[in-house]
């Protein structure tokens, strides 16, 4: 998203400033703007609420679906979900020990860290292409089933966003790598993390939508 | 003003960065605008071919078979062709007209200035946002011109029609799986447009730009992109499950058993209500996305034009604010026929006339300010006069169909059609003629012409109480709607004078439109020089010169003192005390 068109500076040096998560009256920051800081936020949070709405319609769709018909048949859920879950919240908590690691100035455990969070991120989306293709060869398709449908359709959305997620990530890992990284993109990094956290939020309540009513 | 700072992006020099992939808000509001004036042009050209047809539907006109083999062979339209024209009409003019010029292209343009920002908060995605419209713009034209033509589903696309494919009928296949893909593209450019706009006004405001002294059009753009960020989501998903059940054969939308044309569908136990349902929530907030900032640029020139503070500020942006909130509990009235349980439709029922409430203090607010001044007829006065007119005689007819038992006979029929036309199309409408007369001498540095301008107003405003008001009485004696020919159908015989009245009045309202178009391209290329407060308005666009500098505020950042509607102070030296004005005695803030 727009982190490329933060407006005005970024933090230079020193830890990252608090997020001021209220509505300011436009009269605090020293030049009488609200920083470009909490604009990224405040752009990712809202974000985060679309997304959270894409979900939910989906969510209320499947309610709908299940209830509606008598033809929805509980299909077989692939084993490698779990390995993927574990994956997604060990690629969490890494990038939240990059983060820290960061904060207290060390740069390359950072990079270690972060990389590792990334390689984590990819491997959690090759995993849930083992997925599919468990699911595709034991003939399970798209149109099987509302189940499968719901499934597949709820995946790849999260796989969609997950995209998006791991582009962020690698674009912070290759400036790091390449050691541009300086503080002054400490926000490009808390976004990615608080959009990635998200997602595994997102997975779990995932998970337990196809465990209980898928 | 305080002391200047530097800048993140500087002025771009070549042409394509400069007014093509420009970063400016300013440029990308233009470009919004011109985007939405196209479309618009083209979806009144579709209507007229509508209300041609309607009146002369065996006539043989050579070039419809030119542009239409099919559809027109031997140049009679076909109820197919009126159809799909049908359906292009409403979509462009919902999504691409409505949606588009009065929150994306006035409020791009202005709202970073009348907060006091420098541009909005991510002009990359801004930018973005905007050639991702413009991609859906041309996916949805091109579906015209593909195998079958536009499709036939309306602009609600309900399915089995929209997702049972080319068995339905000509433009059923690759039309209605453009029109499908268009809204999706659209929808993802909705929603990059609602994160600049949430984030701008929640972070960009100057320095003494408290909530409550947001001018209104600022209030009324925020909570539109709110409304926006939260429907276009849900419609974004309905999208995707019609592609699917469409492209994949997921059964969706689609029931069990379904035979068309002799043929019986794979599809099994889905629920063509479940699409009604995700629309119609998506389809009611879009209603207020079309008419809010029509609402803020309306309050904002009463003020302004009467020069009297606006009636009841907070009460206004309370009223805005509950539209908002309210629009997305009332759905279901738009499915009153779909055999729901009485019970919800009555809570649905009750709900929508729970939102006649914020609407009324709106209207009472804006005769309160009218009340007991001296009114300057400007035309964007004028057209902000008029909006009030059409939204008060639009919101009644909603009255009629937001109970349950009226609107089982009105639905189908051309009251929803004159009732919709009235509030939603051209309400929202006088407000975008209204916006455009206002801000015009800002955007382009030349003043309009006004007598063109007070013969449009006078024309428009008659011409589409001419094409409107007659169908509330057509849908009274139940002339049903979405039907391309009355002309066989006996107890419709006596109604064909007013249909041939009504077309009357949709050529001259559109050859109004002509009169707009030579005044705007007119007074771009010779009208006189525009100062930097014409309307001694009082909010932060005024400050700067007329077009404003790339960067806005010159480098300087504007500090508030005042609300933006403090006119006709007493004790004040001038009738209108600018936001920027350092605070007087005898002047409260």
């Amino acid at each position: 998203m727009g982190m490329a068109g933060s407006l005005t500076h970024d933090y230079i040096q020193g830890p990252p400033p608090p997020v001021d998560p209220g509505w300011g009256d436009g009269g605090d920051g020293s030049d009488g703007r609200g920083s470009s800081r909490r604009a990224s936020f405040t752009g990712l949070y809202v974000l985060l609420a679309a997304s959270t709405m894409v979900f939910a319609a989906l969510t209320s769709a499947l309610v709908v679906r299940r209830g509606l018909s008598d033809d929805w048949a509980s299909m077989a859920k692939p084993g490698i979900l779990w390995f993927n879950t574990g994956v997604l919240l060990a690629s969490s908590v890494v990038l939240e020990v990059a983060r820290r690691a960061l904060r207290s100035g060390a740069r390359s455990k950072f990079n270690i860290w972060w990389t590792l969070g990334t390689v984590l991120g990819l491997v959690f989306l090759g995993g849930q292409w083992t997925a599919w293709q468990q699911l595709r060869s034991a003939g399970v398709f798209i149109a099987s089933n509302p189940s499968s449908s719901f499934f597949y359709l709820l995946t790849a959305s999260h796989a969609f966003h997950l995209v998006g997620g791991l582009t962020a990530l690698i674009y912070v890992d290759v400036q790091a790598l390449r050691l541009s990284l300086g503080p002054a993109k400490r926000t490009r990094v808390d976004i990615s993390a608080v959009f990635w956290h998200f997602l595994d939020g997102l997975w779990l309540y995932l998970m337990l939508l196809f465990y209980v009513w898928g | 003003m305080s002391a200047p700072v530097a800048h993140a992006h500087h002025a771009p020099e070549g042409f394509i960065r400069k007014y093509v992939f420009s970063l400016d808000h300013k440029v990308i509001g233009i470009q919004y605008y011109f985007l939405g004036l196209f479309s618009v042009f083209v979806g009144m050209f579709l209507s007229l071919l509508m209300r041609y047809h309607m009146v002369h539907p065996e006539a043989k006109v050579a070039w419809f078979e030119k542009l239409w083999h099919t559809g027109a062979s031997g140049g009679i339209m076909t109820p197919e062709l009126y159809l799909s024209l049908m359906t292009m009409h409403g979509t462009i003019m919902v999504f691409f007209v409505l949606t588009t010029v009065p929150q994306s292209g006035f409020g791009n343009y202005f709202l970073p200035i009348q907060i006091g920002a420098e541009d909005m908060a991510f002009p990359v995605l801004n930018m973005m946002s905007f050639w991702t419209t413009f991609l859906a713009l041309v996916v949805m034209i091109s579906a015209f011109f593909v195998q079958g033509g536009a499709p036939l589903s309306g602009w609600t696309a309900y399915p089995p029609l929209s997702g049972a494919g080319p068995v339905t009928g000509p433009g059923e296949g690759l039309g209605q799986t453009l029109w499908v893909l268009s809204i999706a593209i659209f929808c993802g450019a909705s929603l990059m447009g609602a994160i600049n706009f949430i984030a701008t006004t929640v972070d960009l405001r100057c320095k003494g730009m408290k909530l409550m002294r947001m001018p209104l059009t600022c209030w009324t753009w925020l909570v539109t992109a709110i409304l926006g960020l939260l429907g276009f989501a849900v419609l974004l998903s309905a999208g995707v499950l019609l592609i699917l059940d469409r492209e994949l054969g997921t059964s969706f939308f689609l029931p069990t058993g379904l035979l068309i044309s002799d043929h019986i569908l794979n599809h099994r136990g889905g629920s063509p209500l479940l699409w009604q349902h995700l629309f119609w929530f998506f389809g009611h907030p879009e209603v207020y996305i079309a008419i809010l900032p029509g609402m803020g640029v309306t309050s904002h020139l009463l003020s302004t034009f009467s020069r009297k503070p606006i009636f009841g500020y907070k009460a206004m942006v309370y009223a805005i604010l509950a539209i908002g909130f309210l629009g997305f509990l009332v759905w279901g009235h738009h499915m009153f026929m779909s055999g729901m349980n009485p019970y919800s439709a009555m809570a649905f029922s009750i709900m929508t006339m729970c939102i006649g409430v914020p609407s009324a203090i709106k209207t009472f607010n804006w005769i309160g300010t009218l009340w007991g001044s001296k009114i300057h007829f400007d035309t964007a006065m004028m057209f902000a006069l008029g909006f009030v007119s059409l939204f008060v005689t639009g919101g009644i007819s909603g009255i009629f169909l937001g109970q349950p038992a009226l609107d089982l006979y009105f639905h189908d029929t051309y009251f929803v059609v004159g009732h919709f036309h009235m509030i939603m199309g051209v309400a929202a409408i006088f407000g975008m003629f209204a916006g455009t007369f206002y801000w015009f001498p800002k955007m382009f540095g030349k003043m309009m012409n006004e007598t063109l301008g007070k013969i449009h107003f006078y024309c428009t405003f008659i011409g589409v109480y001419g094409i409107f008001t007659p169908m509330h009485y057509l849908g009274i004696v139940g002339n049903p709607r979405r039907y391309s020919d009355f002309t066989n159908v006996e107890y419709l015989g006596p109604l064909i004078p007013i249909h041939n009245f009504m077309t009357y009045c949709a050529y001259f309202t559109a050859a109004a439109q002509l009169i707009f178009l030579v005044n705007l391209f007119w007074s771009l290329k010779s009208g006189p020089k525009a100062t930097m407060n014409p309307w001694k308005s009082t909010s932060l666009e005024w400050t700067i010169p007329s077009p404003p500098p790339f960067d806005n505020f010159g480098g300087e950042h504007p500090v508030v003192y005042h609300g933006a509607y403090e006119f006709s102070v007493p004790g004040a030296e001038k009738d209108y005390i600018m936001q920027t004005d350092p605070p007087t005695e005898g002047a409260h803030s």
